[in-house]
């Protein structure tokens, strides 16, 4: 119990998780947006667009995330100096890490985000989009009027096990330096070894405290939006 | 699949089929326009990252023997090692989740639902500081123990998940049958249920593959010597990040694509079978006879 209360007491737990939650919140709006956007490719009728979506998908998804986020920090960033965060302000190396950090994040997920809503874009009945055909709507319309709402229906339960990955993977950005949970452990492991537990069980306590409801959460959910077929 | 995705359009008619020819067009040439900037801020004097000088080290010979070979064996031993020592453990951890002992079932899923939830990073870090400190591992095995302790908590976890949703899956006559005959529960679990529940999750174990291989790249972390960090020590070496990056990416590509092909082919055998789940490795093998005439059988019926 000590050692609890001095690793609470020395390190900003509260911050560093609350890192996580951004990181999370950020990278899951960017990987949403663009796996809506890859999903519709992938089922347009124009095959090139269809080609892209399964592009984009087999070669994200065959990429460890730690390769993307290196190539991001350090290549993209440093090694070409393209910064996303301006290069006069003072907190200019940590906002642009986490900015990066984000963009790999969105990156990686999009992919399985567009593998969930293709899931969910197969249990809506073809009836649905034979309707739509039937009444002359063209596809866009189709797809984001009549598809695409029901497909995130039954995209729930896949997306959320997406969200919660993405909520472990911010760990990775402890690669480029994001103050973050792992980081954090990295440096009390450093500096307060004698607590090896304590600070083991701090960090694991907190992934566990955040990702359990969201698991329990999106059960829930998918249950009860599941719609009878 | 693509019966059912092209019920969302009509068959295109003249008119669309111009239409989806200009888009098409149009998509290609942002593609293009695209491919064109990043080769020309490449190219660019102040990066200059396509001169001959920062490729040519991956026709040298030594650059893949003394670091991408190397960096490919770590990867590759660390994900091997994982992978067996996760089916073990996923497969004993999902057995614990289906006894009949109530604290064994609770221990078991405490346990698993708990790593599950820790990121496979943190469980390296607190393998290698617990290995460095308590166990007292030093030199080069330290980073592979780290590396192959955090894979294979998180993984086992996935598998023993596998595990219980293969077993759930099977029709309950299989389990009956097991207790018919006289076999305990136990008995029915590990030789009736069990092999089939584990024939039928072969692709998603050969999937789990891909994810271990992935994650092999985290051990980048703990100075690992695998594919990620090879790469690094290469490039910092010629000072070539940028093309270093690309072939490793393209390193991890291709072998995570091949095993991807290799869990579908593995998928579409199983389907074929008559049965959904072929028998596995039990005592009585399936007729081979039988089993080739089943499968004619199938081929005639067509895709289900």
């Amino acid at each position: 119990m000590d050692g609890l209360q001095t690793l609470l007491g020395e390190y900003d737990v509260v911050a560093a998780f609350w890192m996580t939650i951004k990181l999370t919140f950020f990278g899951a709006i960017g990987a949403f947006i663009i796996g809506t956007v890859v999903a519709v490719m992938r089922v347009s009728p124009v095959k090139v667009f269809q080609t892209f979506g399964t592009a984009y998908v087999t070669l994200v998804r065959n990429t460890p995330l730690t390769l993307l986020v290196f190539g991001c920090a350090f290549g993209l960033a440093i090694t070409l100096q393209i910064n996303l965060a301006p290069e006069n302000s003072p907190t200019f190396i940590v906002d642009n890490n986490f900015r990066w950090g984000v963009v790999a994040l969105a990156i990686y997920h999009a992919a399985f985000v567009a593998e969930a809503i293709r899931s969910g874009i197969n249990t809506v009945p073809q009836g649905q989009a034979e309707a739509a055909r039937a009444i002359g709507l063209p596809f866009l319309p189709t797809i984001t009027t009549i598809v695409l709402p029901q497909a995130f229906r039954g995209a729930i339960a896949p997306l959320g096990n997406t969200l919660i990955a993405l909520t472990k993977n911010t760990t990775v950005l402890a690669t480029i330096g994001v103050a973050e949970p792992a980081l954090m452990m990295r440096n009390m492991f450093e500096f307060n070894i004698s607590l090896l537990y304590p600070i083991f069980i701090i960090v694991a306590a907190g992934f566990v405290i955040l990702t359990l409801p969201m698991g329990l959460f999106f059960t829930w959910w998918s249950r009860k939006l599941a719609v009878q077929r | 699949m693509s019966a059912e995705t092209s019920l969302l359009f009509d068959a295109p008619g003249p008119k669309a089929l111009v239409r989806h020819r200009i888009l098409a067009i149009v998509g290609v040439l942002l593609l293009l326009a695209a491919i064109f900037l990043v080769l020309k801020a490449l190219a660019n004097p102040a990066n200059d990252q396509l001169t001959a000088a920062k490729w040519l080290p991956f026709v040298e010979w030594s650059s893949w023997k003394d670091y991408l070979i190397p960096g490919l064996i770590g990867t590759l031993k660390a994900a091997a090692i994982s992978v067996v020592l996760s089916v073990v453990a996923g497969v004993l951890l999902g057995m614990g989740r289906l006894s009949q002992l109530a604290p064994v079932r609770i221990v078991c899923g405490v346990f698993v639902e708990f790593f599950r939830s820790v990121p496979v990073l943190i469980m390296m870090f607190f393998a290698y500081y617990f290995g460095l400190f308590t166990l007292g591992i030093s030199g080069s095995v330290l980073p592979l123990f780290a590396a192959v302790v955090g894979l294979t908590f998180y993984n086992s976890c996935v598998i023993a998940e596998l595990v219980r949703s293969g077993v759930y899956s099977l029709p309950r006559g299989q389990r009956e049958a097991g207790y018919a005959i006289g076999l305990t529960p136990t008995q029915t679990l590990s030789a009736v249920l069990l092999p089939q529940a584990i024939t039928a999750m072969l692709p998603s174990i050969v999937s789990q593959l891909v994810v271990i291989l992935k994650d092999s790249a985290l051990a980048y972390n703990v100075a690992y010597l695998e594919l990620l960090r090879q790469g690094q020590n290469l490039a910092v070496y010629k000072g070539n990040l940028i093309p270093t990056l690309m072939v490793l990416s393209a390193i991890y590509i291709l072998i995570n694509w091949a095993l991807t092909r290799l869990a579908r082919a593995l998928e579409a055998r199983l389907r074929s079978g008559k049965r959904g789940i072929k028998p596995g490795p039990v005592e009585l093998g399936p007729d081979p006879a039988l089993t080739a005439e089943e499968e004619a059988q199938d081929a005639a019926a067509g895709p289900r």
